[in-house]
């Protein structure tokens, strides 16, 4: 088990170019692919203070992707990163609580009409 | 009937129209900066007044349902999550001790791992990655032993095989739960087991048999389509038709041939035949219309860029509304663990 704690897998990266301020950032998401890419990339341009964002998929052999954003006026790309991803737990768990709540009236419904 | 026509830039925004010879405005530009006048910074609360979500139709293995006020970015997430990222209970390790069958080791084993485990994924952990034994808290066993002999009692000119032989055919219902630790008194009641009893697995002549163990594990489809939950998930987006003159008499009556039954309607007005949209949902957008030269210019076919009709077919493993809901706790997951990395490396 030691090897493998010290080999711990790598969840996200974050590269830079020489010289680049931490507004331009290429984060490396592993395990990731279009579903988490593509929301994710939607909601952190959704936030104007984030002047590119854009994905891509290295190699359809490697199960990563590279997350490129670049901030307006010098804001750090991990807090659009960390907004971006708020948001979408956000929105993502306003639709879990709409649809059970759906559901549960459908299922009540139902059972009305049964009797 | 005419429908007011939409401002330009919404027309843009908010609809995907179906052209004689392409798709138009087929991308979300709904971002900061793109639109003078419009505020597209993302805002939670404008976002829950907007959304609606509308159940049309639930039973045991099916559901449909309208999200409306969403980006397809995020309603394909939960599309893709349902396909390839829901875990479920199959069939992985195979151990043939015996196969006399004419179907060989190999395509057998493939086809008990597709075969659909009625087991609550929930409640079981993945496997550790090098661990061939299992134990009780990430492996079902299951066995499957038969043996094909003569029916003593068949007729003696039959030339049927049901007479002739028993056990000749294999079915999902001749595998076995073998519980193994607890499992027995905790799973009891919920009957372990193939969800199908008429699955076809193999055929037999007398003398031949078959005597192999499997182990199911959790896995997610984007491993192996064996694991995923659903038949099939799916979306489309809502159609809408809108008519920019009336039409009368003979083209009224070719209009509605054009579209799905039940989308156009021709009405009596005071003497006069004239078309109406009455159900543009039923809709196929085959675009039939726009092959007709006198009517293509009457009509406008589109469809509403944030109002998806998904589809939602479980495989009967765990009822389709669960899940949806477990899809969406699944890009929740995915959206918590890069938050926790972020803190972590700011740590450091």
């Amino acid at each position: 088990m030691a090897a493998a704690d010290t080999e711990k897998k790598r969840v996200l990266e974050m590269v830079q170019a020489a010289g680049a301020d931490e507004g331009c950032v290429t984060f490396v998401l592993h395990e990731e692919d279009h579903t988490l890419g593509n929301s994710l990339r939607y909601m952190v341009m959704k936030n104007p203070d984030v002047e590119f964002c854009g994905y891509s998929i290295t190699h359809p052999s490697e199960s990563k992707i590279n997350f490129r954003i670049q901030t307006r006026g010098g804001l750090p790309a991990t807090e659009t990163l960390r907004k971006g991803l708020n948001d979408l737990t956000d929105a993502s768990k306003h639709v879990l609580h709409t649809f059970e709540a759906q559901v549960k009236e459908f299922k009540l419904k139902q059972e009305e009409a049964m009797e | 009937m005419m429908a007011a026509p939409m401002r330009n830039v919404d027309e843009i925004r908010d609809r995907v129209i179906l052209g004689e010879f392409g798709v138009r405005n087929v991308h979300s530009t709904d971002f900061p900066g793109n639109y003078p006048g419009y505020d597209d910074t993302w805002d939670l609360r404008k976002f829950k007044k907007n959304f609606r979500l509308n159940i049309a139709h639930m039973d045991e293995n099916t559901l449909e349902f309208d999200m409306v006020g969403i980006d397809a970015a995020i309603a394909n997430a939960f599309r893709r999550i349902l396909l390839a990222e829901v875990p479920t209970m199959a069939i992985e390790k195979v151990f043939i001790y015996n196969n006399t069958s004419i179907i060989q080791d190999e395509i057998l084993a493939h086809r008990l791992g597709l075969v659909p485990i009625k087991a609550d994924p929930r409640l079981f952990e993945y496997r550790n990655a090098g661990d061939e034994e299992g134990t009780e808290i990430d492996t079902i066993q299951l066995q499957l032993k038969i043996k094909c002999t003569r029916n003593t009692r068949a007729a003696k000119d039959s030339s049927d095989p049901k007479e002739l032989y028993l056990n000749h055919m294999v079915y999902s219902k001749d595998i076995t739960w073998v519980p193994i630790g607890n499992q027995a008194d905790v799973f009891g009641d919920s009957k372990i087991g193939p969800v199908h009893d008429d699955i076809l697995l193999a055929q037999l002549r007398p003398g031949q048999e078959l005597d192999i163990v499997m182990h199911c594990v959790k896995g997610i489809g984007k491993d192996h389509a064996k694991f995923s939950p659903v038949a099939t998930a799916s979306y489309r987006l809502l159609p809408e038709i809108t008519l920019l003159q009336t039409v009368e008499g003979e083209k009224a009556e070719r209009l509605k041939r054009c579209f799905s039954a039940g989308v156009i309607e021709v009405e009596n007005i005071n003497g006069e035949q004239v078309a109406k949209v009455v159900n543009s949902r039923l809709d196929t957008c085959s675009r039939e219309v726009l092959r007709h030269d006198d009517l293509k210019n009457l009509v406008k076919i589109g469809r509403v860029r944030d109002h998806f009709i998904f589809s939602v077919e479980s495989t009967g493993i765990l009822p389709p509304e669960v899940l949806v809901s477990e899809a969406i706790n699944v890009l929740i997951a995915k959206c918590q663990k890069f938050l926790t990395e972020l803190e972590s490396s700011e740590m450091e």
